[in-house]
């Protein structure tokens, strides 16, 4: 396949991006997006380029690294894959790709296509989490019965990597989706039940403070979700809000 | 007489950790807020530790390269997490967890950390349960399980095929909290690029900003590594790209014992390599064997059918196939241990049976399960007299519901169905056992330093099982060093805060400094990746899944040469003050090129065949690892001393008291 490839580049948070083209010939069906990326980045260290800069690490579709605009989708055209499951395949001869990193004022470039994403872990810091020491003295694990259907949900919210391709798909820049899985995973189970109220709080507070945009409902982030996290969590997440609202 | 004291408590072994906890010395509340501990990694045993250890109260600093604590490798980890909870009752315990973990690594692990694995496990899942770890449930609420390789009980804890990341996530969220208190300061995108000795014993790392390319000095009362396993040393893993031994290797050079470098595990299930330009292989997980049968054709020239494309691996008859591990090992069939099911598999595709283009790959078939479970479901929802299409509906069910996201994963990789076609597999360097040397307490040969996790040696001898690395991540991190670090750290409830502005700091400051210059002054004309694919060819071919006398030397020759050329002819391009991963990978593949040498090194001084570690020269008649107790029950562990072909050997014996050394047999 021989492909043009119309790339964001910036040198760093403070200077302008701008768009760059580079053709690539060569393209194999069954290579990945990046190492799509790793063999330009070879020809351009061949040439004494510097190479396109990007995060990646598992390659698996776990990790939640990677984080390309791809012809203007999180991840690409392909659905329930992050971009380094995206294959070429998808992919014609001929085709022009614009690459762009996830655009949000809450994900700053730090250098061409990697983004800051540190907000999100700000969002978790806030109380995406059950406050349980480590001991060898906690119950046994089998003491609360959970029922499945709870257990299996939980886990459905729980899959999230936090890639944030759900900010980049949102005409907003909202994170609602991104809080609300944490949040979700948490008020389906009794252990977190506890600490509810503060803990839906906290986070919504810390989502609005880090500059995400509002929820409009037009689901765009569940569609663009590589994990397919359900638009539900959102609605469980404004009930909890509410309850801990009235609660005061 | 070995220098190295493995400081195994004495008694007996059921007592050992109960008694050793009570009787090491612990750290008041309120010393323990003027004492700082780094940790290096941040995936389950990182994350863990430093979490449990900000609950003590001590100071922590954590590292990690990645630009979040939660994208640790460890969230690639799928199948699940052991613990002898016996919920099965089928007469699990604490004993045969231990004696199934020392079985399985082949009689080269220490029986006294072995069996505190086995001891803690059960408190682990209590733990995860409690911070909301969703692990996959019954329909009367209770937890389920699932069985993996080289056992014969269910005692595997499972949340779908990504068992991984919610354990990560739960230490993950321990963590925030107690960076939410102000206890955890987190260093994201840093990397550690030396350790910092200061009186013998360690002090703090010498780290740099892989954003701003700072080299920034952070001292501490104990440093705690846990950054995982060198897997990449192969260049293709299923380790993650950035995935790296720098910190490990860089506290070998300062005086840890390096221990079993050529302990590899090549994971018998994985998607196979499909072409020149791949960047890693992808892992199908273990708990697919629970279901899968494994097979390749009787007859060659069906096999050769096959890999021309003239027939489907669907079309051949039942009679005409060889499900090579049920033929093999009758007693575990699919389930016996990793390295024992990778070499057979491999011995079946070097027969010249393999099954896709390139002949290096098997069948995980799914056929027969999908009817087995499609005509339990339609009896169990009522339909009577089922088709043969209504049943495999039905079963297809079951299979997606087990391991629905693995089968799409596979599915996006490979372009094909699984549920209609069997999934083709071959094995891939998955884990290493190897690691730095730690007593029982997880402290190196330098004093302050702690080792945790894949990062050390000590609990899987010469082959892991399935779901134990995040059984001992987790055990390592909550409930082991925590403890034991105390005993270390009551020693300093005096010293104060360690200053950075000493010769100490000065010195490995430079000496980190000349090194990237040295890195990024090298005017040659080949990239970094081009010395580590050549690097992995190397290492596959002579140190992989079977070895030779001959070809290990030839290891040791090609890549000292490899090294030398990396250091004339390697191009850095970009800055070293600002972000750069080409200078970042830099560093890390010198690193490899170095431990790899040594990897061959310590496999060419083992004359047996052990776990994953195969000579072809010591093998029995009919193909299995043939041990030898005699000469070689004991630990490598490595003393650096400039060049790796100078290392010093040092050796632990093992010494078996509860166990009886036998030979390994899943037959």
């Amino acid at each position: 396949m021989n492909l043009t490839l119309k790339i964001w580049r910036q040198k760093d948070a403070r200077s302008k991006g701008k768009i760059v083209d580079y053709p690539i010939s060569g393209v194999e069906g069954d290579m990945s997006f990046l190492e799509m990326l790793d063999m330009l980045n070879e020809g351009l260290i061949e040439k004494g380029e510097e190479p396109v800069v990007f995060d990646h690490d598992c390659r698996e579709g776990i990790c939640g690294s990677c984080s390309l605009q791809i012809d203007g989708e999180p991840h690409g055209p392909d659905r329930f894959v992050t971009t380094c499951q995206l294959h070429m395949r998808k992919f014609n001869d001929g085709d022009t790709i614009y690459i762009e990193p996830f655009r949000a004022k809450a994900f700053p470039v730090i250098k061409d296509l990697m983004i800051d994403r540190s907000s999100f872990d700000r969002i978790q810091q806030a109380g995406g989490f059950i406050s349980v020491n480590t001991s060898g003295n906690t119950i046994d694990a089998n003491a609360i019965p959970i029922r499945k259907e709870d257990a299996d949900q939980a886990m459905d919210a729980a899959t999230c990597i936090g890639c944030g391709a759900c900010v980049a798909a949102c005409k907003n820049a909202s994170a609602m989706l991104f809080t609300s899985a944490k949040v979700s995973q948490f008020s389906l189970l009794p252990q977190g039940q506890v600490e509810a109220t503060e803990r839906v709080m906290a986070m919504v507070n810390q989502m609005d403070e880090e500059g995400f945009g509002n929820c409009t409902n037009t689901g765009a982030c569940e569609i663009e979700c590589p994990k397919g996290i359900s638009l539900e969590n959102i609605a469980r997440m404004n009930r909890e809000y509410l309850k801990a609202s009235l609660k005061g | 007489m070995s220098i190295l004291d493995s400081k195994i408590p004495k008694g007996p072994l059921a007592d050992k950790w109960t008694k050793h906890k009570n009787t090491i010395d612990l750290v008041n509340p309120a010393n323990k807020r003027n004492i700082d501990v780094i940790v290096v990694g941040t995936g389950l045993a990182g994350g863990s530790a430093a979490a449990t250890l900000a609950e003590l109260g001590y100071n922590v600093k954590t590292f990690c390269y990645q630009d979040s604590p939660r994208r640790a490798h460890s969230i690639a980890a799928q199948g699940g997490i052991n613990a002898s909870k016996n919920y099965q009752g089928d007469g699990d315990s604490d004993y045969r967890l231990f004696y199934d973990t020392v079985k399985g690594g082949d009689y080269r692990s220490r029986e006294a950390n072995v069996y505190r694995l086995a001891e803690v496990s059960g408190n682990i899942i209590d733990q995860c349960v409690a911070q909301g770890v969703p692990f996959a449930r019954e329909y009367g609420g209770l937890l389920d399980n699932r069985s993996f390789g080289g056992v014969l009980v269910s005692r595997t804890f499972y949340a779908k095929g990504q068992t991984g990341q919610q354990l990560l996530l739960g230490a993950y969220s321990a963590m925030n909290r107690q960076i939410n208190r102000g206890k955890i300061q987190a260093f994201n995108r840093h990397e550690m690029l030396d350790l910092v000795k200061i009186d013998g014993k360690a002090r703090g790392i010498i780290a740099r900003d892989l954003v701003t390319g700072e080299i920034e000095r952070h001292s501490a009362h104990a440093v705690v590594l846990a950054t995982g396993g060198y897997g990449n040393v192969f260049f293709l893993s299923t380790n993650a790209m950035g995935s790296n031994v720098m910190a490990a290797w860089r506290a070998h050079r300062r005086g840890a014992f390096f221990a079993n470098p050529c302990f590899t595990q090549i994971h018998p299930t994985c998607i196979p390599v499909s072409g020149e330009n791949q960047s890693k292989l992808t892992l199908m997980s273990e708990s697919l064997r629970n279901d899968g049968r494994i097979w390749v054709p009787k007859k060659k020239e069906d096999a050769e059918a096959i890999r021309t494309g003239k027939l489907k691996p669907t079309q051949l008859a039942e009679e005409d196939r060889d499900y090579y591990l049920e033929r093999r090992y009758p007693a575990f069939g699919n389930l016996v241990p990793r390295d024992v099911a990778s070499r057979a598999a491999k011995e079946r595709c070097d027969a010249g049976f393999g099954v896709n283009k390139t002949g290096e790959a098997v069948y995980l078939d799914f056929a027969a399960a999908i009817q087995r479970y499609g005509k339990e479901k339609a009896l169990t929802s009522g339909v009577h007299n089922p088709t043969k299409e209504q049943i495999t509906k039905l079963g297809e069910e079951v299979i997606e519901a087990k391991y629905g996201n693995l089968f799409q994963m596979y599915e996006k990789i490979v372009d094909q169905d699984p549920y209609k076609t069997p999934m083709m597999i071959y094995p891939a360097v998955h884990y290493t056992m190897g690691g730095l040397w730690v007593d029982y307490n997880l402290q190196t040969t330098v004093p302050g330093c702690y080792a945790a996790g894949e990062a050390n040696f000590s609990d899987h001898g010469a082959n892991r099982l399935g779901a134990s690395a995040l059984m001992q991540g987790l055990a390592d991190g909550y409930f082991v060093l925590p403890y034991t670090i105390g005993d270390y750290l009551s020693n300093d409830i005096r010293t104060g805060e360690i200053p950075t502005d000493t010769p100490e700091f000065d010195q490995a400051e430079k000496e980190v400094k000349d090194r990237i210059e040295k890195l990024m002054s090298a005017s040659g004309t080949n990239s970094v990746d081009f010395y580590h694919k050549k690097l992995g060819k190397i290492m596959w071919n002579k140190c992989g899944m079977s070895r030779n006398e001959k070809e290990l030397k030839e290891a040791i020759d090609e890549i000292a040469a490899l090294r030398e050329d990396f250091w004339k002819n390697v191009k850095v391009l970009g800055i070293a003050d600002g972000m750069n991963p080409e200078l970042e990978k830099a560093g890390r593949v010198a690193d490899f090129l170095e431990l790899g040498e040594l990897f061959a090194k310590d496999a060419l001084t083992r004359n047996e065949s052990c776990g994953g570690h195969f000579r072809e020269e010591y093998q029995t008649e009919d193909g299995e690892a043939l041990r030898d107790d005699e000469n070689f029950k004991f630990v490598s562990a490595w003393e650096y001393k400039g060049e790796p072909k100078d290392a010093v050997l040092h050796k632990e014996d093992l010494v078996y008291e509860n166990i009886e050394l036998k030979t390994r047999s899943y037959k």
